[in-house]
């Protein structure tokens, strides 16, 4: 294991910088999010949840993807990947200071985007990161990412890193790491096993004692599908939801999106944009609308986290118990009050 | 270019036909003047023009036709506005193709085979239906009831009544809604046809239309004895990528862009009832 002095991190910054972009939790008008950092920002790692995941790193909340040109009737299309490379850093990045819970997230939209046929823009970004986690050392009380299996203590990355009052601690896990690591070597020395390990226990404490500690998700399995679905708590619960869409758009794993188009001097770009399935219009066809209220769509929301997902993915949870819904909604709707209610016996 | 699925052909729009009064169909080939792609029957393409929105449309020509690929659209939203007022020589987007066909290599063969569509929903049986007459060896009897609202909503008219029912070994039942000026066939909706038909229930059935025509005709079918697992039918949900990644037509554990469009009746009722 490796360490780096707090008070040095800025060079360990700079130094990244030489060669590939750095994407970092950096407080900004009050609210900490990622973003490419730069000699003067202030970098904020103790920030637990910054309000938006980092997934808009690999899924950005609004992206080109093609562009059609019309000249009487003939039509082109182009890739703007290729035409407007200046948009996209072209560098290979590295994000930095993510957290357990949202380096699942990761995992779980890996398995949409990268899945046959891949999602190249999303791979393509995906690839040229090298992704720094970093350890929680104060979980609060919206956290619930162990209820998923997810152990805050060692998250896994390219490099894990763990931070306390005096020092960065810094492990390599792949090759990518490696190479990260031979890049700020020189300002890296040896040590840190003992100091790491200590963090680590009292980390565990807090975390069993948090309220959201033992979670039972049991009755999430395939086999009680219809039985969840057709579940009277349903109406209940989404009585109060405005249907806002906040909490799709803070969460590490929502990955759905909208397709659509806009005319410009130049033709027509094609992009995509996040979307919520808690919006009215997004299963809106000519024809009809296949969820008309918005308790089928806070069903869908839940429903598709807690047993369609795993259904399709060998038993994953699409929710990393990162606990920004909790903090966001402004009904006080969320996963959690689902799970206790919906989830099984050894929630009350 | 990298290969990428979001990203169309294009597609040049060289014959239009008027089927009904909001149907037409839109026959399509490449700027190089062959083929898009090849598919298999009930499988769907992405459609866009530029500008307005892309939509996910059935593929209705049968893939035996290796010269151009055929949609037939009818008018009910703002894309297929836009695309009926489309006119031959017309440059368009095309991508696909996306989902399950039916099964016509493995479980249609040798089988006796029922169609059975309402309205636009003979769209995706068509291309089944040709590609049968095109390798008809391969399978048994071959009836077809289709209904629409008028006799002149019935999609394909001049096809049906001047080489399907030539077939040999194939039976076309027609009916219409309401009685209608002009037409000595058979009037009524087509569950309480299928039913007065008392058709063989040991034939595998395809059902395609509105939903409300595929709800009662199944129950027709199953008074029949017709078995829920030799019954097919295609969904339909607002989709916009194709390749289970948007969310949009997620119906339970399954996407219909790439699970469906094509369902067993079995398979939907393991469902949630949302479709």
């Amino acid at each position: 294991m490796l360490k780096i002095a707090k008070e040095r991190l800025n060079e360990l910054y700079a130094k990244i910088n030489e060669t590939m972009g750095l994407f970092i939790p950096i407080k900004r008008a009050g609210e900490v999010n990622y973003a490419i950092w730069k000699d003067g920002k202030e970098v904020s790692l103790e920030t637990l949840k910054t309000v938006k995941s980092p997934k808009n790193m690999f899924f950005p909340q609004s992206e080109n993807l093609m562009k059609f040109k019309k000249d009487g009737n003939n039509l082109e299309v182009i890739d703007v990947r290729e035409k407007l490379g200046e948009k996209i850093d072209e560098r290979p990045f590295v994000l930095f200071g993510v957290k357990a819970c949202d380096y699942k997230g990761i995992e779980v939209l890996d398995k949409v985007f990268l899945a046959d046929p891949v999602d190249s823009y999303y791979q393509m970004r995906r690839e040229s990161t090298t992704i720094v986690t970093l350890a929680c050392s104060r979980p609060e009380e919206s956290c619930f990412c162990n209820a998923f299996g997810i152990d805050a203590t060692a998250p896994m990355g390219d490099v894990t890193t763990w931070l306390d009052s005096e020092y960065l601690y810094w492990q390599a896990n792949t090759e990518k790491g490696e190479k990260l690591t031979a890049i700020v070597k020189e300002l890296l020395v040896d040590g840190g096993e003992k100091e790491v390990a200590a963090q680590q226990e009292k980390t565990k404490e807090i975390m069993a004692k948090l309220p959201y500690a033992n979670l039972d998700l049991s009755r999430f399995t395939p086999e009680n599908l219809n039985e969840l679905f057709n579940a009277k708590e349903w109406e209940e619960m989404s009585e109060a939801c405005l249907g806002c869409g906040t909490c799709t758009f803070v969460c590490p794993t929502c990955q759905c999106f909208d397709i659509r188009d806009f005319k410009t001097n130049e033709g027509v770009i094609r992009f995509r944009c996040w979307d919520s399935c808690m919006y009215s219009d997004f299963t809106l066809m000519a024809h009809g609308n296949s969820r008309t209220t918005q308790m089928q769509r806070f069903r869908q929301r839940f429903m598709h986290k807690l047993v369609y997902y795993p259904s399709q993915n060998d038993g994953l949870y699409s929710c990393v118990g990162c606990g920004r819904c909790v903090n966001k909604c402004p009904q006080k709707l969320n996963i959690v009050k689902v799970i206790k209610t919906l989830g099984g016996k050894d929630n009350d | 270019m990298i290969n990428e699925t979001l990203i169309p052909k294009v597609g040049v729009v060289t014959d239009i036909r008027k089927d009904t009064p909001d149907v037409k169909t839109f026959r399509v080939v490449g700027t190089d003047g062959k083929k898009l792609f090849k598919h298999m029957p009930g499988q769907c393409a992405m459609v866009s023009i530029p500008g307005v929105g892309e939509c996910m449309f059935s593929i209705t020509s049968s893939p035996t036709n290796e010269e151009y690929m055929e949609f037939s659209i009818k008018k009910c939203g703002c894309v297929t506005e836009v695309i009926h007022a489309l006119e031959v020589g017309a440059q368009i987007t095309v991508r696909g193709p996306y989902g399950k066909n039916f099964p016509v290599e493995e479980d249609f063969k040798g089988k006796d085979l029922l169609f059975i569509a309402g309205g636009i929903g003979l769209a995706p049986l068509r291309s089944v239906i040709n590609y049968v007459r095109h390798y008809r060896n391969n399978y048994g009897k071959v009836v077809i009831v289709y209904g629409a609202r008028s006799k002149d909503d019935l999609v394909d008219i001049d096809e049906i009544q001047n080489e399907w029912i030539n077939e040999p070994n194939t039976e076309v039942y027609l009916t219409i809604d309401r009685p209608q000026e002009g037409w000595d066939g058979h009037v009524g909706f087509v569950p309480a046809y299928v039913k007065e038909l008392g058709l063989n229930p040991n034939m595998t059935a395809v059902l395609c239309g509105p939903p409300i025509m595929i709800k009662f005709t199944l129950a027709g079918l199953l008074e029949l004895g017709f078995d829920k697992s030799r019954v097919y039918t295609t969904l339909e949900l607002r989709m916009k990528c194709g390749v289970g990644k948007c969310g949009r037509c997620n119906v339970g554990d399954k996407f219909v862009c790439k699970d469906g469009p094509v369902f067993r009746m079995t398979e939907l009722d393991e469902l949630p009832d949302e479709y």
